[in-house]
């Protein structure tokens, strides 16, 4: 723990919106991640919550070179992974895995169990057929299916059950870092227990770094060591994942932790109802993303861009009142 | 002072496919008074939402069918009118929304138009005083202008307006009855807050009794009254809010609360729940919970609990009794 | 649906081969059966033939079918105006239309499923160039092009193929290229190049293997088309040379005889018909059989 992973530094992504079909002119773009810096250290979890159209998915993408930077960099073990190519971006992939929010179309349909765990090992090395059976074995034990699942077909699974073989599949090639985007949020609640509990164990057995994004602030809260809030393409604010609970510093962090669902009927916390709608990320409002919705609103804010400060033991916050 | 606005006794609603017959609802029983609002947990394949469908007559036909049970909707047995007399309550005295608000909402007509509907379905007014009617439900779900609006299409709308535009439309007639099937889930929680909130409000100003069908039990802890918990078909607890909370007597609901991360306690590993829900085609005799309790008795492999009241208007399906 | 142990599902239910033949035993049976026969006419129908098919028999032309006035029980659906057995040159000329069938379906499913998975996987100019192409080719009015590339390749049964499957890969390859769109989509194809691979292995391993249902599905409803295309282009001179019998040339000759001696055109009619429906019948209902299952929870 503490020495870096993944360091993402003044990361943009834009996509460009067009118009016209056969000499297409660049008209604006949508700003979806919109410069932000942040850390995932070795075998730690960090999580990343916000709500539609935050650009955390658009992160997670960018982590996974789904997508292309615009501009910045997200340096992985030191190196700019988009200068990776050919053999580099083989490495690369090899210790950078995912799993999906969506079991059901996770899992290739056509193809037995068998091949979908292996297909990382295959495309990667050539492993012995001995030896790569014992590496499918090995990943269903760790997840907690039985060696004989390997021959049956993704339907024949429950929802739990193929989320726990995208979790297999992940573990093929021993990666470094996994993204984990919204992996229990389509299981029934009864089964995302079992879930979090098995990622939780896979990463205290194979110091494996995870980058969780999720919408359950309870569920981020849970897994996570460090959490980040990003809104309109902006981290608004970074903490320890209890330092964050405890003392929320930013206004939305704070609306969004008072719009969590409460666990108890006589839990009555503050109502923090925002005003409005999230803006369009075409068109983000000036200085401060947060400010026609922010309560606390002053004149600088629609002026000025707050930074990321540290206001102590790790505590990120970009806002003007700090 | 009990003004019982829903009784549901012993509903039975049968799914009969190539595959055998799938006993989505096996004998749930509850009831709704009037201007409360009652919670129907579950996961999924618990039958809450076949529940619904059979309070409306809406079950997919014609593989699922209501065998059994009545519907006492102020005292009326729905099951037992004709698809004409349906046709009047629906939308009228019931009405439901669902968790896909874009596919509540058809894209090829306005706003106006399709709030407008239920109206000239169940009222015969005019169309200025529809136009009017329109306004004013876009304005009770907050919709800012509502007269542009009410021109507009849904794609032109966030998912957090839809979601309020299907309320209005729902609440046009003014229904004594709404069900609202996991009408947050697909919301953003800031949304989510939002929505929940004006839903309370409406529901206080005109007395309207409510069911919210989710999996979800903060949004429970929030806006019920009382809670129905639903497993493989049948009702395995009753009680009012505080008493479940409080008090959780079925060995399901105490797992399933177990196992929701909380947000004030840090915890190393979350109480998971063994096994996996049933399959509907192949209850065994006895509870259907039985493989996952953790304290089974030999009674429960034989014969499937009655239901008893352990509190004052706290019933549960259990042997542990 | 919950996997407690493999299901002790035999080696039939498992292998493909084992659950096509499944399949062909749940299939209904009416277009089954007829299908079955006229494969056997295809397969053996010289050994089964009653007549040679191209023995000419002025004596005996014009014969009437077997239960009529004049009509001989040799000859059980009559003789055509050179007196070949009508029968006979149905059950041999079953070969002749099934084998263009099935091989026109056959070159033009790979050709456009081939085309689709380029042209949906890799989008961008590939995907424009292709659908252009696409466009133009099912914008051109079939007769037309099949007239004018028979007159440049010359009539035989080989030049047929190749111009039905001209044309009919297009259609394909437009139906399957949105299924491409959607399955591209899917997570398992992002989780595949987050895996390293290629852009060839998602396509051959991940997308081919998701549209085989309907790619199957459109050929079996296809294969009735090119048969009565084949028809159109034999009763019009440019199919199948004579005197290989030919439904469609049946038809064209029995033209000038149907006053007086109706068999000629209606006998290879009801059979176009009887094949063609058959193969209607069993693409819908493959549609919904294979449908449902490949969407299953």
């Amino acid at each position: 723990m503490g020495e870096n992973l993944v360091v993402a530094k003044d990361l943009i992504k834009h996509f460009p919106v067009t118009r016209g079909i056969i000499f297409a002119k660049q008209i604006g773009a949508v700003k979806a991640v919109d410069g932000i810096n942040f850390t995932i250290d070795k075998g730690e979890t960090f999580g990343l919550v916000g709500e539609s159209g935050c650009g955390k998915t658009t992160t997670a993408r960018l982590l996974l070179r789904l997508e292309t930077i615009t501009s910045g960099s997200i340096s992985f073990d030191g190196q700019d992974i988009a200068a990776m190519a050919g053999a580099g971006l083989k490495k690369y992939r090899s210790r950078v895995q995912a799993v999906f929010q969506d079991p059901f179309s996770s899992l290739s349909p056509r193809m037995r169990v068998r091949d979908i765990i292996a297909e990382p090992i295959v495309v990667n090395n050539s492993l012995s057929r001995a030896a790569l059976e014992e590496r499918i074995g090995e990943t269903l034990e760790v997840v907690g299916l039985a060696r004989d699942r390997a021959e049956m077909y993704p339907h024949e699974f429950s929802g739990g059950q193929r989320q726990r073989i995208a979790v297999a599949r992940s573990l093929a090639l021993n990666p470094s870092l996994i993204v984990l985007d919204e992996p229990v949020s389509a299981l029934d609640v009864s089964i995302r227990a079992q879930i979090m509990n098995l990622l939780k164990d896979i990463q205290d057995q194979f110091g494996i770094a995870y980058l969780l994004i999720a919408h359950d602030l309870a569920v981020v809260k849970h897994m996570s060591h460090r959490v980040g809030v990003m809104y309109l393409g902006k981290l608004v604010e970074t903490a320890e994942s209890e330092e964050l609970y405890r003392n929320r510093l930013h206004p939305y962090t704070e609306a969004l932790y008072s719009a969590a669902l409460p666990s108890h009927p006589d839990d009555q916390r503050e109502e923090i109802i925002l005003p409005g709608e999230v803006p369009s990320p075409l068109n983000p409002p000036s200085g401060c993303r947060f400010h026609p919705r922010c309560l606390h609103a002053m004149p600088l804010c629609s002026q000025e861009e707050p930074q990321l400060k540290d206001v102590g033991s790790n505590h990120l916050v970009a806002c003007h009142l700090h | 002072m009990n003004d019982v606005v829903l009784e549901v006794k012993d509903l039975k609603t049968y799914f009969f496919t190539k595959a055998g017959v799938v006993k989505a609802v096996d004998g749930a029983s509850f009831t709704l008074n009037r201007g409360e609002t009652l919670g129907v947990v579950g996961e999924s394949g618990c039958g809450k939402s076949i529940t619904c469908l059979s309070i409306l007559r809406l079950v997919p036909q014609p593989a699922g069918r209501i065998v059994g049970g009545q519907v006492l909707f102020n005292n009326v047995d729905l099951l037992a009118k004709s698809d004409q007399e349906m046709r009047q309550v629906r939308g009228k005295d019931i009405s439901m929304i669902l968790q896909d608000p874009m596919l509540s909402l058809n894209p090829v007509f306005t706003i106006g138009n399709q709030v407008g509907e239920p109206i000239r379905l169940h009222q015969k007014l005019d169309r200025r005083s529809i136009w009017q009617k329109v306004i004013e439900m876009l304005s009770r779900v907050k919709i800012p202008s509502p007269e542009i609006r009410a021109r507009e299409y849904p794609h032109q709308m966030s998912g957090g307006m839809r979601q309020r535009i299907v309320g209005a439309m729902m609440l046009s007639c003014q229904p004594q009855l709404l069900i609202a099937d996991e009408p947050t889930t697909a919301l953003d929680v800031t949304i989510q807050a939002q929505f929940l909130k004006l839903f309370k409000e409406i529901q206080q100003q005109s007395n309207l009794s409510m069911i919210v069908v989710t999996h979800d039990f903060g949004i429970v802890a929030k806006v019920c009254d009382r809670v129905v918990v639903m497993y493989a078909g049948k009702v395995v607890e009753n009680a009012p809010i505080r008493e479940l909370f409080n008090h959780p007597r079925h060995p399901y609901t105490i797992a399933l609360m177990e196992s929701l991360p909380k947000m004030d306690k840090t915890q190393k590993r979350l109480y998971s729940i063994e096994g996996q829900p049933p399959d509907l085609r192949n209850i065994p005799p006895g509870c259907s919970f039985l493989p996952r309790c953790s304290r089974p008795l030999e009674i429960c492999r034989e014969k499937i609990p009655e239901t008893r009241e352990i509190q004052e208007g706290h019933t549960i399906s259990c042997w542990l009794t | 649906m919950t996997a407690n142990a493999p299901a002790k599902k035999t080696f039939w239910k498992r292998h493909w081969l084992g659950k096509t033949l499944v399949t062909i035993w749940q299939a209904p049976k009416f277009p089954t059966i007829i299908l079955l026969v006229f494969i056997i006419f295809g397969l053996f129908g010289k050994a089964i033939a009653p007549h040679d098919p191209n023995k000419t028999s002025f004596k005996d032309s014009l014969t009437p079918p077997s239960w009529m006035e004049t009509g001989k029980m040799t000859y059980l659906l009559g003789t055509d105006h050179l007196g070949r057995d009508i029968l006979s040159r149905i059950i041999v000329g079953a070969g002749v239309s099934l084998q263009i069938g099935v091989m026109v379906v056959a070159f033009a499913g790979l050709i456009g499923s081939l085309v689709a998975c380029l042209a949906g996987y890799i989008g961008g100019r590939t995907d424009m160039i292709l659908s252009r192409l696409l466009d133009m080719v099912l914008s051109m009015p079939f007769l037309i092009v099949a007239v004018t590339l028979a007159a440049i390749l010359g009539a035989s049964k080989w030049n047929l193929i190749i111009i039905l499957a001209a044309v009919a890969w297009a259609w394909y390859a437009r139906v399957l290229r949105s299924e491409v769109l959607r399955l591209k989509e899917g997570d398992f194809v992002r989780l595949a190049v987050v895996a390293g691979a290629s852009k060839a292995r998602i396509m051959l391993r991940h997308i081919f293997p998701n549209i085989v249902n309907s790619l199957v599905v459109l050929a079996t409803l296809n294969l009735g088309t090119v048969i009565i295309a084949e028809a159109s282009l034999s009763f019009l001179g440019l199919g199948v040379p004579p005197p290989a019998p030919a439904w469609g040339s049946m038809i064209s000759e029995g033209r000038n005889y149907i006053g007086q001696a109706w068999w000629l055109c209606v006998w290879p009619g009801v059979a176009i018909l009887l094949v063609v429906l058959s193969f209607n019948l069993l693409g819908d209902w493959l549609r919904v059989r294979l449908d449902p299952k490949f969407r299953q929870i």
